[in-house]
């Protein structure tokens, strides 16, 4: 079956990106307002496709298979499943809201910032729908270069010292994986994940290629203790940097693990589980604890963001149905609950161009709408029910303790569900705290005193993301009956390769 | 008649979406009243829908009497399927009754007490939600709905805490209330986990893993059998339940949240802290009966520490000044009652005591806050004094409640107290073994104290010596209006009536409540075989009445003359004990160092770690590249790039001496030919003369 569907949603944000070309850079108002509308457009085409999308089929959709490279079997494939579907929605939703809440803070180079967000906008998306190790390399390298520029030309004082960081770091990862992917296409004869999900690679193969791919989507997660790149990239980047990287960069990371790590190398994943559910939930706990004290809320959300991650991988490497599809729902979760965070942490540094925590307090009393969204974000993170972190964690908690491979990869299976739940504890700990030093509390800062609250422009940033935290913590039903199909293929697949 | 049941908890949302998006505009144009009265309405409403299904289901078959309601379904992943499933059984049916009934009563009362407000469109949309969320708790068919009221009303209690934010001791006691709930659920989430895991090791008939009570309750004795590392399953679940049950309500060890609680307003702690929210925990423990009586220790552990807490909690109650501190640690006691009776498997007993304390503790708040109100906002009752002409409403209402509370016969807390006391004692001679003696023990021992420390709280508060405090505020003591004392006198009523639906059997007649909740605890009642004596019923009756008359009496000799300052000669005489007490045996102070301060420096280390240890390796690698790649750089320049221009410079420098070869004389040239051309047969020569040749 073919299908151009895809193909208009990766590639649409790069025409965009060419119809932008041909606007004077002078023209700044139309420049925003060309990229929102421009921006609509593959949120519209990926709505279609959630149409389209046909829930009983566990497979990939929309298929399209075009011979790329020939004598090399490297093919443009493209698919979505279950488990891709809400990822690629995720990323459509969010760049409209990104180009939204930019219109203020960035004033430089306009032009040039919205042409690096629909570029990057495509490659995150190809990295979402591509079936084939070459096409999925070549959009995950490609995602680099917008994010560079994005941090270091709009990024804050040190952001040199964080771009250099954030690239070097993830190039170490992706280099690996490179090497590791021609081996692959050595090995099977080609790079379509139709063709190597059932290669027979030797275990002592196995161990070395979930290695090289491992680390680098370990990386990209970031899990500890190759995390420390993120709060300084989070730090240093631009609003719409940050909530980009928090609400789907990131996800790439354990993304890559669910379609490539564990259906390719699955007895080397068995052998492995064990220190990924290590390195899973120290992070939960380490991180936690270390945004205790953090002083600059940025800082605070970004090892907030480790936290929740370690609790995705744990899901993932749990391997049962109901974990896989809850890390799946808290990569949307956390996307959009941690999306917020940043986008609030954003509105504040553009009145008071400060980040430090002991410089608010009582901001309720000048923006209380503004502490409305706040609250719904921080209580989605902290994982409170009717909100989507509650569905996904419980899930994976759930998922995990009931989980029968963890049970037997693992002796201590739920000495590390124990240790992981402490998280929802310690959330609430951090979550609350900031909430109130900023929120609550009387309003003595002079410099706080005559805060506006939101803006209409605001609202229309805030009220999407918003609202899917408390739909989708309502009614699970619409994705979890969609991503649980795959999940369940993917164990399948997994199984039926262990050896 | 189903889809009725499920406008109960959505009116107050609806009323809470009214007054949160609305109500700021609404409290503009019309003023604060408005809000209240939405709020009000929508809650009241939901109660006259219970109180019509209520009477639907008296009118119900004794064996089949439940509504239920199935919504949708909310989780549903193959293995684990949880509906929002809402249901109305005789258990529920009195909570929801409760909840919506003194709830209706207290936003009434919420409408005066808090009409100065800026904004009571808030309070009121909180209260609303409050009353959603403890309604979906109470409804819940299943365990997992039941966290979502659960942790909602953690959130509205969070909210309404925190009322006043703008005073950092307000916000910070909402926090402590939420974290020390998360604590406590963290326990109720391990217990719903190992449950789920002994339901999938329990047969291989359960494929999918349902949490309805009804699913639960017939698979419970599966269960019995199964045994984690040694400890019966079943013992586990209780009691991680049971850690749930200590932070939501309140007891030993997770009770230090509920006292700071009373930074938010008054008609707040009186529904939320006293009569609803916090019997939350032992409404759990009452609907998962079926699990505590197949494990004896749980229900042992769950009675010593209610016990324990009772005890505790009311000599606390002796030596604090603040009114509504006094009533805080009175909850807290309060509910060690209850969990003493759930404890002692009569499951009926503890909601009964529920339901009775929710009267007088309601009212016993709401007269604080009249007191309060009068007294301009004055907290302390050691400034506080003969009050009882100046507000005389609030006063009998306040003396009716507490002779309640106090368990003075004929009232609604004498009957369902001596029920309470009753169970415990024959606890003993049944499961509980000299465990229920000590927990008897420890509730008489707490009944005395709490007569005693009610009637010093009503001696030194409306009786003794004039109030003590400026001109102003005692030119402004004044009674409360309509729509708070009218709340007042219906919930004295209440508290003097509330226990006659409970009489005991030794009365020769048949206890209603009892008989109406026999259904839901059915089976607790045949699985421990608790024996029953009249005999001893009459002497506990008798002793209970002793013990409140001389809680009373002994109250009366210390403070009806002075008041406060009644008890100078005895504080001076235990100065270091009520040193102790007042200070609530320092145990907040304890959790600090023990907990909180080793949390923030282990926090403090690991960031620390973070930074140096973890970012300084990644910037050592940085730096450990930097200076291979100045060493390669330095290779480069000298060696690579040296190499390359040696050769050119070996070329120019030949070059440069070769020139003066060049002179432009014929005869140099054939010189220099000649001579070449020797050498050259020379040095060939040699060669070959070398390579053998």
């Amino acid at each position: 079956m073919e299908s151009v569907l895809l193909t208009y949603i990766i590639f649409s944000p790069v025409i965009g990106l060419l119809i932008l070309l041909f606007i004077p850079r002078d023209e700044k108002v139309l420049i925003k307002n060309i990229t929102f509308i421009l921006s609509l457009v593959p949120l519209a085409l990926s709505v279609l496709m959630l149409i389209l999308f046909d829930r009983s089929n566990a497979g990939f959709q929309f298929e399209t298979l075009i011979r790329w490279i020939g004598p090399l079997n490297i093919y443009y494939h493209t698919g979505v499943d279950g488990i891709s579907l809400f990822l690629v929605l995720l990323t459509t939703l969010s760049v409209p809201v990104v180009v939204v809440s930019s219109f203020n803070y960035i004033k430089t180079d306009e032009k040039l910032y919205y042409m690096m967000l629909l570029f990057l906008e495509t490659a995150m998306l190809g990295t979402f729908l591509a079936l084939d190790l070459v096409l999925f390399f070549l959009f995950w390298e490609a995602m680099l270069i917008p994010m560079y520029f994005i941090i270091a030309m709009w990024g804050g004082e040190n952001r040199v010292y964080a771009t250099f960081k954030f690239v070097i770091y993830t190039s170490v990862g992706s280099v690996l994986m490179l090497i590791g992917i021609f081996y692959i296409g050595n090995a099977a004869g080609s790079f379509s994940v139709s063709e190597i999900y059932g290669t027979n690679f030797s275990v002592k193969e196995q161990l070395l290629l979930f290695g090289a791919f491992f680390l680098a989507f370990a990386i990209k997660v970031p899990l500890f203790p190759v995390h420390t790149w993120l709060p300084d990239a989070h730090v240093e980047a631009p609003t719409g940097g940050s909530v980009i990287l928090a609400a789907i960069l990131l996800k790439m990371g354990t993304y890559g693990m669910l379609r490539f790590v564990i259906p390719l190398f699955p007895n080397a994943t068995l052998i492995f589980a064990p220190a990924v559910f290590i390195l899973a939930v120290t992070g939960v706990v380490y991180a936690a604890m270390a945004s205790f004290v953090q002083k600059d809320i940025k800082k605070l959300v970004a090892y907030s963001s480790v936290s929740h991650m370690g609790l995705i991988v744990l899901g993932l490497f749990a391997l049962s149905r109901v974990s896989l599809s809850g890390a799946v729902y808290q990569m949307i979760s956390h996307g959009l609950s941690t999306g917020t965070l940043f986008l609030i942490v954003g509105i504040l540094y553009e009145r008071r161009h400060t980040r430090l925590i002991s410089e608010y307090g009582g901001i309720a009393s000048v923006m209380p709408a503004f502490s409305v969204f706040f609250m719904i974000a921080a209580l989605t993170s902290v994982a409170v029910p009717f909100t989507s972190g509650f569905a996904g964690e419980f899930m994976i908690l759930f998922g995990s303790y009931s989980s029968e491979f963890m049970q037997n990869s693992s002796e201590y299976h739920r000495i590390f569900v124990y240790i992981a739940a402490t998280g929802m504890l310690f959330g609430a700990v951090y979550m609350l705290w900031v909430y109130q030093k900023v929120i609550f509390g009387p309003n003595i800062n002079p410099e706080n005193q005559n805060l506006k609250d939101l803006s209409f422009r605001e609202y229309m940033v805030l009220i999407p993301y918003a609202v899917l935290m408390i739909v989708l913590g309502v009614n699970t039903e619409f994705v979890v009956s969609r991503v649980m199909p795959s999940a369940d293929r993917l164990i399948q697949i997994f199984y039926a390769g262990l050896k | 008649m189903e889809n009725l049941l499920l406008l109960i908890p959505l009116l107050p949302l609806l009323g809470a979406i009214i007054n949160g998006t609305a109500g700021y505009f609404i409290q503009k144009r019309f003023g604060g009243k408005t809000n209240g009265i939405i709020a009000t309405a929508s809650i009241s409403f939901s109660f006259l829908i219970a109180l019509y299904l209520f009477f639907r289901l008296l009118g119900m078959e004794a064996e089949n009497r439940a509504i239920i309601l199935n919504l949708y379904s909310w989780i549903s992943a193959k293995t684990l399927e949880v509906g929002f499933e809402l249901v109305m059984d005789p258990l529920s049916a009195v909570m929801i009754l409760v909840v919506s009934g003194v709830g209706s009563l207290i936003h009434l009362y919420s409408i005066g007490y808090m009409h100065t407000d800026k904004s009571q469109w808030r309070y009121f949309a909180y209260l609303n939600l409050f009353a959603f969320s403890m309604l979906v708790l109470v409804m819940a068919d299943n365990l997992l709905l039941m966290f979502v009221g659960w942790e909602g009303v953690g959130l509205c209690s969070y909210l309404l805490i925190g009322f006043w934010y703008q005073d950092s001791d307000k916000a910070t006691a909402g926090m402590k209330a939420f974290i020390t709930n998360r604590v406590g659920d963290f326990g109720f989430l391990l217990g719903l986990f190992f449950l789920i895991w002994g339901l999938k090791n329990a047969g291989a008939d359960i494929s999918v893993v349902s949490l309805s009570y009804q699913a639960l309750a017939e698979s419970a004795d599966k269960l019995s059998g199964i045994e984690f590392s040694g400890i019966a399953l079943l013992t586990i679940v209780g009691l991680l339940f049971f850690v749930g049950a200590t932070g939501k309500s309140a007891q030993i060890p997770l009770y230090v949240w509920l006292p700071d609680a009373m930074a938010g307003p008054t008609p707040v702690s009186a529904l939320i802290h006293a009569a609803t929210m916090v019997t939350a925990g032992v409404y759990m423990i009452a609907r998962l009966n079926f699990i505590y009586v197949l494990s004896p220790t749980a229900l042992t552990v769950v009675a010593l520490v209610g016990a324990a807490t009772a005890l505790y909690a009311a000599t606390m109650g002796f030596a604090q000044t603040d009114i509504k501190k006094v009533l805080a640690y009175s909850t807290i006691s309060q509910l060690g009652f209850m969990f003493a009776a759930v404890g002692s498997a009569a499951f009926a007993s503890g909601i009964f005591h529920l339901m009775t304390h929710a009267f007088f503790k309601a009212c016993l708040f709401l007269g604080a806050g009249s007191v309060i109100h009068a007294m301009s906002g004055e907290q302390d009752i050691r400034k506080m004094g003969n009050l009882k002409k100046r507000i005389p409403v609030t006063f009998y209402t306040f003396l009716v409640a507490s002779l309640a509370i106090a368990g003075v016969p004929g009232l609604s807390g004498f009957f369902s107290k001596d029920e309470i006391l009753y169970r415990s004692f024959m606890s003993a001679q049944g499961f509980a073994g000299i465990w229920g003696y000590i927990v008897f023990g420890l509730l008489l021992l707490a009944a005395l104290c709490t007569a005693f420390y009610m009637f010093r709280l009503v001696f030194i508060t409306f009786y003794g010596e004039e109030v003590r405090s400026d001109e102003s505020v005692i030119h402004h003591i004044h009674e409360s209006p309509k729509s708070m004392t009218s709340v007042l006198i219906v919930l004295a009523v209440l508290s003097v009536l509330g226990g006659y639906i409970g009489l005991p059997e030794i009365f020769g007649v048949h206890s209603a409540f009892e008989g109406f909740l026999a259904t839901v605890f059915e089976k607790s009642g045949s699985a421990l075989n608790l024996p029953s004596s009249h005999s001893a019923e009459w002497i506990i009756m008798f002793l209970s009445t002793v013990v409140a008359a001389s809680g009373i009496f002994a109250a009366y000799q210390i403070y009806y003359k002075n008041g406060y300052e009644g008890a100078r000669n005895i504080r001076e005489r235990i100065k270091t004990v009520h040193y102790i007490v007042e200070n609530k045996y320092f145990i907040d102070e304890i959790y600090n160092l023990i907990v909180i301060e080793p949390v923030k420096i282990l926090s403090y280390l690991l960031s620390l770690f973070d930074k140096y240890v973890i970012d300084g390796l990644v910037n050592l690698c940085g730096k450990i590249t930097v200076i291979f790649a100045n060493l390669d750089g330095l290779i480069d320049k000298y060696v690579v790039d040296g190499a390359v221009n040696l050769t050119a410079q070996g070329i120019k420098f030949a070059g440069e001496r070769m020139r003066g070869l060049q002179t432009g004389r014929i005869q140099d040239y054939v010189y220099i030919m000649v001579t070449g051309g020797f050498l050259g047969l020379v040095l060939i020569r040699i060669i070959n003369y070398f390579a053998g040749n």
